[in-house]
């Protein structure tokens, strides 16, 4: 940083790099909605000053190096399995505030079965879920979430319905089990949206806290590297053609969860 | 005098250029003609002098890059 400009006296501070995260460097593609959603959980982080009492759990996928980012202890869990190994931490350490960043490919194609059980049992969790309708990591295969028609390395023709079947919508799905209690779905692609994001994080985060049961944001986000596409183009691209299919919106929130102060 | 001001990490900073899209008042640009130490064109401030402090580019950036100031309230409304 600059420490050499002077910032005259009546200047007070808006915004600084969030205590929570290290200085490391992330390794996401120039544009990726992951560093923004880093970003807003280490904020959170801060604003509830859970830094010195969380445990991540990071994901397989893009953010599978999400520990060299945070200054929040860190594990790191079998492709999918990160609500299974948040489940295990919390019931251990209840004092703890666990959480788990997943990828599409990580909790709707491999750990489908981990999250819903872990929503329905109800688990003290908080979940951090991104969602860009393909397999960033691994060069831009077909997710459970890519949208018909849409091309990807593993459906050059675009993605065939008839035997692809459809795109997972995972929101709509976790908001139906009885012990979830905070399900929403936010998008990560404009100024006003990453505001709203921000409270829907710090929401669900409190909905842990609080003890209210199992909570989950989901982020519609983007991949300029495997989208072809540059960083702005690929944002207009999540919103105009992956909010219709994918609604925004909270699916559930408990009457509790709603009376929390945000 | 500026209402805002940022002070951008210009070595942090992928060239993404989404921040140039969200300010309000059009004063940040990929730079021209220099890299950083990663090989990218690092934003820039054409006109400090226009911010207002809003920090919609620190809200879109991926990668930190902006630390933000804005003149203090009271003072605005002595001024003004």
């Amino acid at each position: 940083m600059n420490t050499t400009t002077q910032i005259p006296e009546n200047m007070e501070l808006v915004y600084q790099y969030p205590d929570s995260m290290t200085k490391t460097y992330t390794h996401y593609c120039p544009g990726c909605v992951h560093g923004i959603v880093h970003r807003l959980v280490g904020e959170v982080l801060d604003e509830l000053d859970l830094r010195e009492k969380s445990i991540g759990v990071a994901p397989v996928g893009c953010s599978v190096l999400i520990y060299n980012y945070f200054n929040v202890d860190f594990v790191e869990a079998a492709h999918g399995r990160a609500p299974a190994m948040a489940t295990g931490l919390k019931r251990t350490n209840p004092d703890k505030f666990i959480f788990t960043y997943q990828g599409d490919g990580d909790l709707a194609a491999i750990g489908t079965a981990e999250i819903i059980h872990a929503a329905n049992r109800g688990e003290l969790i908080s979940t951090v879920f991104i969602n860009n309708a393909i397999y960033g990591m691994t060069g831009g295969q077909m997710a459970p979430t890519t949208l018909p028609g849409m091309k990807t390395t593993s459906s050059p023709g675009g993605r065939d319905c008839k035997i692809a079947g459809y795109p997972i919508k995972m929101s709509e799905i976790l908001a139906q089990t009885e012990g979830a209690a905070y399900i929403t779905r936010e998008a990560g692609t404009d100024i006003r949206s990453i505001r709203k994001l921000k409270k829907a994080i710090k929401r669900a985060f409190l909905t842990q806290i609080e003890g209210l049961g199992f909570s989950c944001v989901e982020v519609l986000a983007n991949c300029p590297t495997n989208w072809n596409m540059d960083p702005w183009e690929s944002m207009l691209w999540s919103k105009e053609q992956m909010t219709p299919y994918f609604p925004l919106g909270t699916y559930k929130m408990r009457e509790e969860v709603k009376a929390l102060k945000v | 005098m500026a209402k805002g001001m940022v002070i951008i990490d210009v070595e942090r900073c992928k060239g993404c250029g989404l921040c140039t899209h969200v300010c309000p008042v059009n004063i940040l640009e990929l730079s021209p003609d220099t890299f950083n130490a990663k090989g990218y064109r690092p934003v820039t401030v054409t006109d400090m002098d226009e911010c207002i402090g809003c920090a919609a580019c620190a809200t879109i950036c991926p990668d930190v890059v902006f630390t933000v100031y804005r003149q203090r309230r009271q003072r605005a409304t002595a001024t003004a």
